[in-house]
């Protein structure tokens, strides 16, 4: 789960890490009264649940309020990478020495939370770790001990050189450990942290992203989502037992389990077609969920066609040939489905499936290149 | 010979009495593996399927002399049977559960590499070497007993590829399913230099998938330390950057993780990449040609 800038700012004030003040506005004269308050040289800043605002344009200084107003007018409305800016966050705009990277992430290969912090800050850390790798302090976080004050001094002599400044970060590293592992983080940046002219530490810009896997023991975090149109179909779908997440293309497709839902995307490309979804129906399929995971294929204007992918194990087919049968019977369609079911059960459920005329296949590769065949004669012939 | 599970393998089922705990039991034994406990606190004294069931894995591994544990626990609770088992004295591990917190795994590594546990999982169907131990939730009737070595991130991906490679008499020496997480037990390099190591496994198939490096540290094992042909299959080709394609750790960040990364690393490492699992048993018979 992903959360704005401006409610990790929160989480890092709320946690004693020091944040330059910041007022959060929907519309332009909004923006004009938190500038006029603040009375100084401000940001506007574009917050959209995606990275790269900066480049796109979604960050602009402003000196005075004029300029606050006529950034506000630019930014809001703006489309950044296909999200639509509804709000920004008009914060301080400190004067700045110099600008660090800090960030703590799970590290999948020594199994730790690492913590990552360069000297090369305000900038992608990807790109540091592409151009610079040497630039970049790595360090695994023993989770039985924490990070503890030496080593968060280590680093932070390391960046600031100056020990009284550096203390300040050491204490701004293990506030943010503390943070991270208590909220089930999966990342937490600050980028940059900067120094100030008067050698203040601040963490002026944040990113936070959670482990949907904890937000069961993270109430609060959880009530900081603000999900897409996108993501409310994901989550509706989650809630339903189903794994969805809605693609470009125009063929649907719905499959047990994730990495045969992915294969089955991979060769619907391959053989030239698009997948207008992932869709994974899990282990255990009931009737009911074949029938939810069909109501949210049918209900995409996109899909002209549906290729179902089943290899029972924990499934059964004719589980999933149930569900189909009373799927159909509630949603009526002209799209053509194809059926393709193989593993515990697959006789019965094609036995079941000969009362519905749809048309069903053996192999994978066979389903894919139907359902693309089909979602074409489809367009030529709309009123077959 | 086959890895981590064969006919002498005593197993613990930890939450044998739950829906699936239950079910998966019954499966395992009609197959032959040999199931000697079960774990239910609160539920000691009862027989279930023939199988007594125990208050602690301490109790049960007293009384049976278990060495291999099955979790089907809710996740909530699954890292801390893990480490119970871990603490009992249990060699083997396998976490079937899904869902498990992220720093609950990071918490419990430590503690089991401490112990010397190897753990399979969490969410992951669990292995099977065919004819002797099936120690998961995976389909028994596709596999068949060989000298192919399998080692895959997916589940049902799992099953599509194995009953293609039993059609093609391609039997299997063992299978595991590490899991879709992204800080799991053991993973493709643990399994491989075991395979390596197995004098009756003539070639492996890892079936990988997009998120994560492990494909990558793969490849160069692969290349540094192995003698046996390694054929792979990567899912998620044409998945988007920064979706959470069902699995927790299928996930491309920072344009890092992808398919494309991985093909390269395996085909530079001399590993055949299928374009789609159908051709996975032609490129494992030519390599077994060529060898």
């Amino acid at each position: 789960m992903k959360i704005h800038e401006y409610q990790a700012r929160q989480l890092f004030r709320k946690c004693g890490i020091p944040v330059p003040e910041d007022v959060l506005c929907y519309t332009v004269s909004e923006v004009e009264k938190a500038a006029r308050d603040l009375n100084r040289m401000v940001v506007v800043k574009a917050q959209v649940l995606v990275g790269g605002r900066g480049k796109a344009g979604g960050v602009k200084l402003a000196r005075n309020v004029e300029d606050a107003v006529s950034a506000a007018k630019q930014i809001l409305g703006m489309d950044i990478k296909g999200y639509k800016v509804e709000k920004v966050l008009v914060a301080d705009a400190v004067d700045i020495s110099k600008e660090f990277y800090v960030g703590l992430i799970n590290d999948r290969n020594s199994k730790t939370v690492t913590l990552m912090a360069s000297s090369e800050g305000g900038v992608e850390i990807e790109e540091v770790a592409k151009e610079n790798p040497e630039k970049i302090i790595k360090f695994h976080i023993n989770p039985l001990t924490g990070l503890l004050d030496y080593q968060a001094r280590d680093i932070a002599l390391q960046l600031f050189g100056d020990i009284k400044i550096a203390q300040k970060a050491t204490s701004i590293f293990k506030k943010l450990y503390k943070l991270y592992v208590e909220t089930d983080a999966t990342i937490a940046e600050i980028n940059p942290l900067v120094l100030t002219p008067d050698n203040e530490v601040l963490a002026i810009d944040g990113k936070m992203n959670f482990d949907d896997n904890a937000l069961f023991r993270q109430p609060e975090i959880l009530a900081m989502r603000e999900p897409d149109e996108d993501e409310l179909v994901e989550i509706d779908a989650h809630s339903k037992g189903l794994s969805y997440i809605r693609l470009d293309g125009n063929i649907g497709c719905m499959v047990n389990g994730a990495g045969l839902a992915m294969a089955t995307m991979d060769m619907i490309k391959l053989y030239g077609g698009e997948p207008a979804n992932f869709l994974d129906i899990g282990g255990s399929s009931s009737p009911q969920k074949v029938i939810d995971a069909m109501n949210i294929l049918l209900n995409d204007k996109h899909v002209k066609a549906v290729m179902i992918n089943i290899f029972g194990g924990i499934t059964r087919c004719d589980d999933v040939a149930k569900g189909l049968i009373k799927a159909l019977e509630v949603i009526s369609t002209d799209i053509p489905i194809v059926v393709r079911l193989s593993g515990t059960n697959a006789a019965e459920g094609l036995e079941l499936l000969k009362q519905t005329n749809l048309p069903t296949v053996s192999s994978m590769s066979e389903a894919a290149q139907l359902a693309i065949e089909l979602s074409n004669n489809l367009i030529f012939t709309p009123h077959k | 010979m086959s890895i981590l599970v064969n006919k002498n393998t005593k197993l613990l089922v930890q939450g044998i009495t739950g829906r699936d705990g239950k079910f998966h039991t019954g499966k395992m034994k009609e197959y032959g593996t040999n199931v000697v406990a079960g774990v239910s606190p609160g539920k000691e004294g009862l027989i279930l399927d023939g199988v007594p069931v125990f208050n602690s894995v301490a109790g049960a591994v007293e009384a049976t002399g278990a060495n291999a544990s099955i979790i089907f626990v809710p996740a909530a609770f699954a890292a801390d049977a893990i480490l119970e088992a871990s603490e009992a004295g249990i060699e083997l591990v396998i976490c079937i559960s899904e869902g498990l917190p992220i720093q609950d795994m990071i918490r419990i590594t430590p503690i089991l590499k401490q112990n010397g546990t190897l753990l399979i999982g969490p969410n992951c169907p669990g292995l099977i070497t065919p004819g002797e131990s099936l120690v998961g939730i995976l389909p028994a009737n596709i596999f068949k007993k060989g000298n192919i070595g399998f080692i895959s991130r997916s589940g049902t991906l799992t099953y599509e590829v194995v009953n293609l490679l039993t059609l093609n008499d391609f039997g299997q020496t063992t299978c595991v399913g590490i899991g879709g997480d992204p800080v799991a037990g053991l993973y493709f390099i643990d399994l491989l230099e075991r395979f390596e190591n197995d004098p009756e496994t003539i070639a492996v198939v890892v079936i990988g998938e997009i998120g994560g490096d492990a494909e990558e540290q793969a490849a160069q094992f692969i290349a540094e330390k192995m003698t046996k042909p390694v054929v792979a299959f990567i899912a998620g080709q044409t998945a988007p950057p920064g979706k959470r394609m069902g699995h927790a750790g299928a996930i491309i960040s920072s344009g890092s993780g992808t398919a494309a990364e991985k093909i390269a690393a395996f085909n530079r490492a001399g590993v055949p990449v299928a374009k789609e699992p159908n051709e996975i048993p032609e490129l494992l018979r030519q390599k077994l040609q060529n060898r």
